[in-house]
């Protein structure tokens, strides 16, 4: 056990010793949770929208302001000639266009109906439906309520009207940002810890300590727990600090047990750090490192569910985020802060992720060698 | 004659490459036996297997009575190492180097204070006890990591080129050391391409392409190849060379 301890406590002087680390282990947290919520925002506003008028009545006068006061619009061009509003799309100063036939205001009020055309830029698809959506809402809504105007009231509606009153659970405000934070988080955790327990083990390869190491009677486990081991209280540290901002920044308090949320970070832990220290037995430099951990940590963010939900990947996609242990962390995270998630509800999660774990740090340690 | 290292045709191929071929030599307790060569003739490779760090490919050999293929923990229990590249670490101080390898090789708390007191007033760093050993001029760094390599008092200890980019003066003063620690019964396992420093050994082997050309004491080999020097001895041996050098 001895030369453990000895392993610790020359990892610790070092990782103290290192400025720029520790600034790193709390400016990271504190940039990326700060900023990253607000450009991880779907609420989709600021859509630019021309309008092509041939009526130039009240009605088509009305329509214009009523989408412009919607919010969610901004009008970059009110013009009488499709090709001035076609131009708008063409240099991306418009996302739709709203054409307003000849006549629109004359043919409603004569026959009950008229068609307007919409046009979307749909290089943006998020932006294309959303906004279209927006649009068609307004329309819908617009339609109503000349036809309040407009038409002599009956005694009962022409149409039998639906009303869908929804209720949001556990996000009743759908506000974004207490779905963001904490998968924000797992993806701060995974970073800072897989990656620099990766790198610290990479760059004894580099400078040539390890050889010096091997040499030595230390066992392997001793050697990797010393090395984990730190990243693990590294971890929890940015864990602890990234929970602190999201309180004290966003109001996010985890309904679920902090118990609970611990428990899996360690089990997390765990799986993550063997990922590093699985990358580190297959790269001699650092920069090898840092192009595998790039690789690996761009399919981590794009597929663990932090931004696009795993459900509505394909089947195959579904499998392959089965295997990183982030996704579940990201579920779990979810789970706990948002809807109170407790142990029986993330056994699995944490069974999974044990595996992971298991599987990661075995094949990491077969593939240590201390005799080449 | 105890001998401490024995290795018998110890061979090491990479791919097509053979490394070292088919090399035989004792080493007794107490000598410094000196390993010469030109760079890439095989030296650090041959070294490498007997410190239980690269499995050789065909061939026996034994080290403080343990085999390098079946026992290089063993081994490691009973040999020091110091590398060709430079291996304390830059970002702690010199105590704190002696500390860590000492503590990784076993040793009690008391005895690394004890040793702690040895090394530092051995090197005369008294004043620089406390400083981050990157401060410290490379002569130095490579007196500390002879000593850091021979804190457990191994039977063996082996050294990679010890002396490389060092200068003449540090470089007598390490070989004080060297002497100090053969005094005390370590054996030492040296290579070198210094050729003045293959004099201070007891004896010499000239390694040339992965193959020991050449194993006696100086004496013998100046006489049995009819020079004055080691100089001429290695110019005579390397320039059968055919592999270039790295």
């Amino acid at each position: 056990m001895r030369p453990l301890w000895f392993l610790l406590q020359k990892e610790f002087r070092q990782i103290f010793r290192d400025k720029g680390f520790i600034g790193r282990l709390f400016i990271a947290p504190a940039i990326q949770l700060i900023l990253l919520p607000m450009a991880a925002n779907f609420t989709i506003k600021n859509i630019n929208i021309a309008i092509v008028d041939h009526d130039h009545s009240t009605v088509s006068q009305e329509l214009a302001d009523k989408i412009k006061s919607s919010g969610y619009f901004k009008l970059t061009g009110y013009t009488d000639f499709n090709s001035k509003a076609d131009k708008l799309i063409e240099n991306d100063k418009a996302d739709i266009v709203l054409e307003i036939p000849d006549g629109f205001a004359q043919d409603l009020i004569k026959e009950g109906s008229k068609k307007v055309a919409i046009e979307v830029n749909a290089i943006n698809g998020v932006k294309a439906s959303v906004g279209f959506g927006y649009l068609s809402g307004i329309m819908t809504d617009y339609n109503n309520q000349i036809r309040m105007e407009m038409v002599e009231p009956t005694p009962l509606p022409a149409q039998p009207d639906i009303e869908v009153v929804p209720s949001f659970w556990y996000n009743p405000t759908l506000t974004y940002y207490i779905f963001m934070v904490p998968a924000i988080l797992v993806s701060l955790v995974t970073g800072i810890a897989g990656l620099s327990a990766a790198f610290n083990i990479v760059k004894e390869k580099e400078i040539g300590t390890i050889e010096q190491i091997n040499v030595t009677p230390i066992k392997k486990w001793q050697f990797i727990l010393g090395k984990l081991l730190p990243f693990v209280v590294m971890g929890a540290v940015v864990f602890s600090f990234g929970l602190l901002i999201a309180f004290v920044g966003y109001g996010i308090a985890p309904i679920g047990n902090l118990i609970t949320m611990y428990t899996f970070l360690l089990v997390f832990l765990f799986a993550i750090l063997g990922f590093g220290l699985l990358i580190s037995t297959y790269t001699e430099t650092q920069q090898q490192a840092n192009s595998l951990m790039f690789l690996f940590m761009m399919v981590f963010n794009m597929m663990s569910g932090l931004y696009t939900p795993i459900d509505s990947m394909p089947q195959w996609a579904k499998i392959i985020t089965h295997l990183f242990p982030v996704s579940y962390f990201i579920d779990v995270m979810r789970m706990v802060v948002i809807k109170g998630s407790g142990f029986a509800d993330i056994r699995f999660h944490i069974l999974y992720v044990f595996i992971i774990g298991l599987v990661l740090n075995t094949w990491a340690i077969l593939n240590y060698r201390k005799t080449t | 004659m105890e001998t401490v290292i024995k290795a018998n045709k110890l061979t090491k191929r990479f791919g097509d490459f053979v490394a070292v071929d088919e090399i035989t030599f004792d080493v007794y307790k107490g000598e410094i036996f000196g390993f010469l060569g030109a760079n890439g003739a095989g030296k650090t490779t041959a070294m490498r297997m007997l410190c239980g760090l690269s499995t050789p490919t065909s061939g026996e050999a034994t080290v403080a009575g343990f085999d390098v293929f079946t026992q290089p923990e063993e081994i490691k229990k009973n040999i020091g190492y110091m590398s060709q590249k430079f291996s304390l670490y830059e970002d702690l101080s010199v105590l704190e180097n002696i500390e860590f390898y000492g503590g990784i090789y076993g040793l009690s708390r008391s005895e690394i204070r004890e040793k702690n007191k040895e090394l530092i007033s051995k090197l005369g760093l008294e004043k620089e006890a406390n400083n981050l050993v990157r401060s410290l001029p490379l002569g130095w760094k490579q007196k500390l990591s002879f000593l850091v390599a021979i804190v457990h008092q191994p039977k063996i200890v082996f050294l990679d080129e010890p002396t490389g980019g060092v200068d003449p003066y540090m470089r007598r003063e390490f070989w004080d050391l060297i002497y100090d620690a053969a005094d005390k019964g370590i054996t030492i396992f040296v290579t070198t391409h210094y050729l003045d420093e293959a004099e201070y050994c007891n004896r010499v082997t000239i390694m040339v392409d992965g193959k020991i050309e050449a194993l006696d004491s100086p004496g013998g080999l100046r006489q049995k190849f009819g020079v004055a020097s080691m100089d001429e001895v290695f110019y005579k041996l390397a320039r059968q060379a055919k592999r270039s050098a790295d």
